[in-house]
């Protein structure tokens, strides 16, 4: 794959001030883009002679708000070991940037990706449809409307996917239960199959927990004992 | 004149040429596709969600139920998320493993496609074909992991062991005399590595014999050429990756082009097609299996000579083995916080492709520093295909639409994911 650094600067001086921001993590370049300037920058993404990222190899919502969250909460013991889990407090979710959309693109001609990312609000998680410019959109912006309730305007066929006829709710939104919120079973009285309530509870056998492992923090970060 | 109005026909949930829970709504003209709208999800467990909600290691075991037919493929994807965000990379040794597993899955998956795209198009004979070849990679599978399938055998820093030194044999039953187990276990003498080394050679036969059944043959031919064509553009921006995009005559092959593990050290071609129709797609998918065991063959020559370790030497993302659990104190903590709390990844996201049988498999990874996934988005290159099913199919025959189904090789457990 061509090297990271050609694309970035190629990234920043074509769109300068049209994307609020941009960072590369792993080897991975990542744009943010606002959703009023999405589809501007992915036209000029898809046809401009730099980029030409002519697939969109997926896109899938995020739901951000209980990033950084942990059900379980110590401070850290030693300098070379594990450290105890981290405090609970340390991320506040942010109103404004509940929902992300993230678009991975491939560009076969110059053989990069490029992941393009727009952040959406809890109120009105709305942005532009992008089917449009790549055809498969469409399904995965049905995929996350179902999975996320993000909405995406212009879409030519917004329905559920997935998920069951009739399903209330957006599943993978951190709100809604692991273990849902109806079951189905066969009534015999009725001689069908009937919905009711779910029976089971959730049990958490491994707690969430953040350590911030020394090994992967420099030395002068180290929190003190 | 009376008034003439498009016929609506339902399709599944249950239909053996469906591949699993594929419910199709299509408008039909007489004989021919108006509009075909698939409804999708009958399997969806939410294999994503149920992900963040367990530590990094538990979920590898889901990953083979995505594709239950390339399981250690969808391994691959997920394991290498982990280890790019954790900044490891496996040892050498275990990379050629993981390489030659993949291959190996790669035939696997077609086998069962070719047989199954047969079966469901009228060959009947190609089935029985395959599956003979398939029994031998199953145990190839066994061998190392203990079960056919669900092999949950790629761990983030290796593999889960080193190849055995001895194949399961055959034993004389009321059904197998001595003499015809003693034929069985012929090939079986040896190590793994003889067993499948033997099937590299004997592989390239059974293949020719597939082709002497298929592609010359008449019906067919009928049946596929000019069928489902997808033109080059189309294919592009339909999100097309793998076998699909090869044939409509895309080069594209993420071993070669943007090559992980060992597959710069591979000699191996890319077969393309030219037409896109679901003949073109037969042919690559015929060849890429040629390919897949000259890859095999020279993975298993490398590993004879060269012994090593096959997963990193770090007890905090690896078990120690039981003996020295038994006997080192650090060890036994070790083992038990990984088998509890298992280990935190480090915060930030990754998205690693691999080149799946079935075109490109995606895991898209965000950590939060915890010991459980923040998100996991699984990018299923069958979910791409499927959509594509209405401009596949308009306009052809009802036949055709199973034709179809059969040459996008959906499965559908990773598509409902």
């Amino acid at each position: 794959m061509t090297d990271t650094t050609s694309l970035t600067k190629k990234l920043t001086e074509y769109f300068n001030d049209t994307i609020s921001g941009y960072h590369v993590d792993r080897e991975q370049i990542t744009l943010v883009a606002s959703p009023p300037n999405l589809l501007k920058i992915c036209q000029a993404l898809r046809d401009e002679e730099d980029f030409l990222f002519s697939q969109l190899m997926d896109l899938c919502g995020v739901d951000y708000s209980a990033y950084g969250q942990v059900d379980w909460a110590t401070r850290k013991t030693t300098a070379t070991g594990y450290s105890r889990g981290r405090n609970q407090s340390q991320t506040e979710m942010d109103a404004d940037k509940r929902f992300a959309v993230v678009y991975h693109l491939l560009s076969i001609k110059h053989n990069h990706r490029l992941r393009v990312r727009c952040y959406l609000s809890d109120e009105n998680p709305l942005i532009p449809s992008v089917t449009e410019i790549w055809s498969s959109a469409n399904w995965y912006e049905r995929e996350a409307f179902d999975m996320f309730g993000i909405l995406f305007e212009g879409h030519p066929d917004l329905r559920r996917l997935l998920t069951d006829y009739g399903f209330i709710g957006h599943p993978f939104r951190k709100d809604f239960p692991l273990e849902g919120k109806v079951e189905v079973r066969y009534d015999p009285e009725q001689k069908r199959v009937v919905y009711q309530p779910v029976t089971i509870t959730n049990r958490v056998l491994v707690p969430r927990v953040i350590r911030d492992d020394n090994r992967y923090i420099e030395d002068e970060e180290l929190p003190d004992a | 004149m009376p008034e003439i109005r498009n016929m609506t026909m339902n399709f599944g949930p249950q239909h053996p040429a469906a591949h699993g829970v594929l419910r199709l709504i299509l408008e039909m003209d007489g004989e021919v596709i108006q509009r075909v709208d698939p409804h999708i999800g009958l399997l969806h467990r939410g294999t994503e969600k149920l992900a963040e909600s367990k530590p990094f290691n538990q979920s590898i075991g889901y990953m083979d139920r995505l594709d239950y037919v390339s399981m250690m493929c969808n391994e691959h994807a997920y394991v290498m998320a982990i280890e790019k965000l954790l900044g490891i990379t496996a040892p050498l040794r275990a990379q050629y493993i993981r390489v030659m597993y993949a291959e190996i899955t790669r035939i696997l998956n077609h086998l069962m496609w070719l047989g199954a795209h047969g079966l469901d198009i009228g060959a009947m004979t190609i089935f029985l074909y395959c599956f003979r070849e398939r029994e031998d990679l199953m145990d190839c599978y066994e061998a190392v992991s203990g079960t056919r399938m669900h092999a949950t055998y790629f761990r983030p820093g290796g593999v889960y062991r080193d190849l055995p030194e001895t194949m399961a044999t055959y034993k004389p039953s009321k059904w197998h005399s001595e003499d015809e187990v003693k034929r069985l276990n012929s090939n079986r003498e040896g190590s793994l590595l003889d067993f499948i080394e033997s099937f590299t050679e004997r592989f390239p036969g059974c293949i020719d014999e597939y082709e002497t059944l298929l592609t010359d043959n008449r019906i067919w031919k009928q049946r596929t050429v000019g069928i489902g064509v997808v033109s080059k553009d189309r294919a592009l921006q339909l999100g097309f990756t793998g076998p699909m995009l090869r044939g409509s005559g895309v080069e594209w092959d993420l071993r070669k082009k943007q090559p992980y593990e060992v597959y710069h050290e591979m000699d191996f071609d890319i077969p393309v097609g030219t037409h896109g129709d679901c003949y073109d797609r037969y042919l690559v998918r015929v060849e890429e299996m040629r390919q897949s065991n000259r890859i095999i063959k020279q993975c298993v020559d490398w590993l004879k000579k060269n012994p090593g370790p096959v997963i990193l030497d770090d007890h905090k993302l690896n078990p120690p083995t039981r003996e020295e659990m038994k006997d080192d104190m650090e060890s036994l903590i070790h083992h038990f916080k990984l088998f509890t709390e298992g280990y935190c990844v480090p915060e930030g996201e990754v998205y690693v492709p691999v080149e799946h049988p079935k075109g490109e498999f995606g895991i898209y990874l965000i950590s939060d520093g915890a010991n459980k996934p923040y998100r996991v988005k699984i990018r299923a290159p069958g979910f791409a295909h499927l959509a594509s099913m209405h401009e596949m199919v308009k306009g052809h025959m009802l036949a055709d639409v199973v034709a179809v189904i059969g040459t996008q090789d959906i499965v559908f457990g990773e598509i409902d994911r």
